[in-house]
């Protein structure tokens, strides 16, 4: 409390996406600031690309709330709604609102938005004409769709569209009036734009194309539109949507430079000292966006600014277009219309209606438009915003082969092995669904996909071992119908998205996306707080690209890993700590027989993994007994480096060729603690007789003579699969350093939850042998980067025995006493 | 027949003891909850005991709006009702909460099973 009047101050304009995002970024790494806000909408901060689905009814308003009141009070931010600053003094520091009070700043960001742009027609300012903007349109229209049947809507672009799919879906006659010949004409070419009229037209919406709005009629509310041509249109309420305007009155009439926007440079900064503008406000490189992505890039870069980090530069977005409007799948990047310089390719389905242009300048791709299937949105847009050269490879991906790059896994022949099984054979062994109940709902319900039956059966929901029995039963039952659908069809990485894992780690980097909540947003998850697939996977991938800059979302763990310890079935918990090496002492041995004793273990065991397990722990003893224990957390529990198995080695073993004890304590103390996409099993040997059993391991190390064998890719589990031999090495130093570099190339490029003999089938050995070992640059940046994540890790037992409000709010339960 | 009986509703802490996203124990004589404060402030209790036949506890579950993820088998609970949704069945008893002047109370109700 004492430090309260050392704080500077900062006053946030504009409630809304931009600016609350800036201090969700700056709360993450700073908590120097008081900080105040404004807002001139009476409601805290909300999804504003959300709102299609609002007017549509699919959401309701409290469902794309961002931050509730209580994120604000809980993070000591003052929040004014309803309440406009009129006036900055940027000489003394102080801001006015428009009840006369004024307040102080150290700091201040402008966010104050944007507004749709009214064509200056007459008859514009009549009742019922609006935007598309903010909840207090969706409200009029909602309430329009109850008194009065038709509407217009001036304008076929992206929110122009979305307003009328809205407004139809409330049940209104609803026409588009558009001045070109073309939907969406800046961002899609004429194939394109035809194919969403078409369909559109098809959901019921009308449209009057290459018609210029010169009146609106009516008494005081309007009645109707008349055009260029003479000829008019009647409608009860009409939603202007012919662009936006950013809000700048405050920033000019305050002496602050703007042109269309309030003008910043690359680090957000205004004309004016510590005034900075972010979101649609502002005008960056001559550039004023409208669309969500940027301004979480400018917003990181602000937050950094503000507490004096050191930050790259805000050099602008690369922009694409996706259209919300459910059943239509539109992507555009770069540029769009064919020009005679341009190399086209093209596909062009009218039977499926699928449409896939893509243009080269020379080799280099510099524009795409996708209709119907975007599945390949993602690369596309990677590939324009680098302007990277098109390739064989490339070509195969985007247009060859027939099939996408989905998981195509399971062969054509492999169907014999469900063919011969009874149907009261057990498919899914966890949760005892038999071969019966899945060809049941195959044929009864319909199904063509492993999360249908994932959803009705449980089957594959737990350990995943039978996915590919599943699928081969969905070939058998299904024959060529399932190829088609898992070809056409891509599969997100959970229920709640379409998007695969590797779109998304795409989106985290070049969005730098810092939150599980971010990532959702942006992407547009269908169910907007994830799942317990979605949510611990986002964690991994953020805290795997950010290891530096990112703190860990506890509520987006398991249990486990939140709590790390294991839980057991009787809500008791499992308690492993470190035994490096599987090597242990007199004195670390009576240490944990004592807390075994005082918190009543029900079971001491030795593990699979040379180290013991004290079972049965109450949850609110687990904090004292590591105090009592004094030893790091082993992390059985954990997707990480569990254990690092050893034989004796030449130490004691008369076979033994190497110390294979000394040097599996060193790899456990390296890489203790790093989070990895699955767990993650290691052993080393003194000699080839492997007693320490590497062949079953993730990385398993066998001495010889004149070096040391790396194998990797070992599973003893769910899955029995033998080990690969990597490469050999001769030194030391060498061992541990290609250690380093495949650890860090499956964090990197593992899917979470894939152990890595499921992902070394996947890559193939050969490509990891060439990043690993062959490519000596990359296994450089490798070893780099895995250092980096280890810098920053700490014990997770000490960090609570250490933290009282951890232990209270986490271990803890509260005691009412009966009255 | 299981007949419902409302005791009136008893203080169980201070909003900010509810850590938020997150779910914690709070045991009223006999009676284990779990109760889970959700990312737009609102709080939930449940019996804290999986309607899975194995048994385990719920206030360690992934909470995702108003839903929760079972911590032990992942099955999906509505926290307004208590009732688990598809593909499994069942359902947690739900306690009604209140918050008062930032404290949060819950209606204890005793289950009375009358055959």
């Amino acid at each position: 409390m004492n430090d309260m009047a050392k704080k500077r101050k900062l006053i946030l304009i504009g409630n809304g996406m931009a600016g609350v995002n800036v201090l969700e970024q700056l709360l993450k790494i700073s908590n120097a600031f008081d900080i105040s806000v404004y807002g001139d909408e009476p409601y805290p901060n909300y999804n504003r690309i959300q709102l299609s689905y609002v007017l549509e009814g699919s959401k309701t308003l409290d469902d794309i709330i961002l931050n509730s009141r209580e994120w604000y009070e809980e993070n000591g931010i003052e929040l004014h709604v309803g309440s406009r600053i009129v006036r900055i003094d940027t000489d003394k520091k102080l801001v006015y609102t428009s009840a006369g009070d004024a307040a102080e700043y150290d700091a201040l960001i402008i966010a104050t938005g944007s507004k749709p742009f009214i064509l200056p027609i007459p008859g514009a300012g009549k009742k019922g004409v609006i935007g598309f903007r903010d909840i207090a349109d969706c409200q009029t229209m909602i309430e329009a769709s109850r008194r009065v049947k038709q509407a217009a809507v001036i304008g076929g672009g992206l929110l122009g569209l979305e307003a009328a799919k809205g407004l139809t879906q409330l049940g209104m006659e609803t026409t588009v009036v558009h001045l070109m010949d073309t939907l969406m004409e800046r961002q899609l070419d004429e194939t394109a734009g035809g194919m969403l009229k078409a369909e559109l037209e098809r959901q019921g919406i009308r449209f009057l194309m290459g018609k210029r709005t010169t009146e609106v009629l009516g008494g005081e509310e309007v009645a109707g539109i008349r055009f260029e041509d003479g000829t008019e249109l009647d409608a009860q309420l009409l939603v202007m949507s012919a662009g936006i305007v950013p809000n700048i009155e405050l920033a000019q009439s305050s002496g602050i430079e703007t042109g269309r926007g309030i003008k910043v440079n690359d680090y957000m900064e205004t004309s004016a000292p510590d005034v900075y503008a972010v979101g649609e406000c502002c005008e960056h490189r001559n550039v004023c966006y409208g669309l969500v992505a940027p301004l979480f890039e400018q917003g990181a870069v602000l937050a950094k600014v503000l507490c004096g980090a050191q930050t790259a530069p805000y050099e602008g977005s690369s922009v694409s277009t996706k259209l919300k409007i459910s059943g239509v799948d539109v992507f555009s990047a770069g540029e769009y219309t064919d020009r005679p310089e341009h190399r086209v390719l093209r596909v062009h389905d009218g039977w499926r209606g699928l449409y896939k242009k893509v243009l080269l300048r020379d080799k280099r791709f510099v524009g795409a438009v996708l209709y119907g299937d975007v599945t390949d949105a993602p690369l596309l847009a990677r590939l324009i915003r680098e302007g990277a050269d098109m390739t064989e490879e490339l070509y195969q991906e985007l247009f060859g082969g027939g099939q996408s790059s989905a998981q195509g896994c399971c062969g054509g022949g492999k169907t014999s092995i469900v063919q011969g099984m009874p149907d009261d054979e057990i498919v899914c062994g966890c949760n005892g669904v038999t071969k019966g109940d899945i060809v049941r709902v195959i044929q009864e319900d319909g199904f063509t996909t492993v999360d249908e039956i994932k959803a009705k059966t449980g089957a594959t929901r737990s350990c995943g071992g039978c996915k590919p029995l599943v699928e081969q039963l969905l070939q058998y039952v299904l024959g060529d119908g399932y190829q088609d659908k898992g070809g056409g069809k891509k599969q997100g990485i959970c229920g709640c998205t379409t998007h695969t894992r590797d779109e998304i780690v795409v989106a985290i980097r070049e969005k730098r996306l810092t939150s599980v909540r971010e990532v959702m947003m942006v992407m547009e998850w269908e169910q907007a707080e994830g799942c317990s697939k979605c949510r611990p996977a986002l964690n991994y991938y953020l805290g795997m690209i950010w290891p530096a800059e990112r703190e860990d979302e506890r509520e987006s763990r398991f249990v486990n890993e939140r709590l790390h310890a294991n839980i057991q079935k009787d809500g008791t918990y499992s308690v492993i700590p470190r035994m490096y090496g599987g090597v242990t002492t007199p004195e670390q041995l009576r240490q944990i027989a004592d807390a075994a004793d005082k918190y009543n273990a029900k079971m001491v065991k030795v593990t699979g993994g040379q180290r013991i397990d004290l079972l049965g722990i109450e949850k609110k003893d687990l904090p004292a007994i590591w105090e009592e224990l004094g030893m790091p957390s082993g992390y059985g529990y954990a997707k990480a480096l569990r254990t690092v198995k050893t034989c004796v080695g030449s130490r004691f073993c008369r076979f033994g060729t190497q110390d294979s004890v000394g040097m599996g304590i060193l790899l456990e103390k390296k890489f203790e603690r790093l989070w990895m996409p699955a767990k993650f099993k290691m052993a080393v040997n003194g000699c080839p007789r492997n007693c320490a059993e590497s062949g079953t391991k993730d990385l398993g190390i066998v001495g010889n003579d004149g070096g040391w064998e790396v194998y990797v890719g070992g599973n003893g589990g769910i899955r029995m699969k033998e080990a690969e031999l990597l490469c050999k090495v001769k030194t030391d130093e060498e061992l541990i350093e290609l250690c380093g570099a495949f650890i860090q190339y499956y964090r990197e490029t593992g899917n979470y939850a894939e152990r890595t003999s499921d992902w070394l089938e996947r890559l193939g050995l050969e490509q990891v042998k060439k990043a690993v070992v062959d490519d000596l640059e990359l296994r450089k940046q490798l070893i780099e980067r895995v250092e980096l994540a280890l810098a920053g890790l700490r014990d997770p037992w000490r960090e609570v025995t250490e933290n009282e409000k951890l232990q209270r709010q986490l271990y803890q339960a509260i005691e009412v006493t009966a009255e | 027949m299981i007949t419902q009986e409302h005791l009136g509703y008893r203080a169980v802490g201070r909003r900010s003891d509810f850590p938020a996203g997150l779910g914690r124990t709070v045991r009223l004589g006999n009676l284990e909850l779990a109760v889970f404060h959700t990312t737009d402030g609102e709080l939930f209790a449940l019996e804290n005991r999986t309607p899975h036949p194995k048994g385990g506890t719920l206030s360690e579950a992934i909470v995702s709006g108003h839903f929760i993820y079972c911590p032990l088998r992942d099955l999906k609970i509505n926290l307004e009702d208590g009732r688990v949704q598809a593909p499994d069945t069942g359902f947690a008893q739900a306690y009604p909460v209140r918050i008062t002047e930032g404290i949060v109370e819950i209606d204890v109700i005793r289950l009375t099973d009358e055959d």
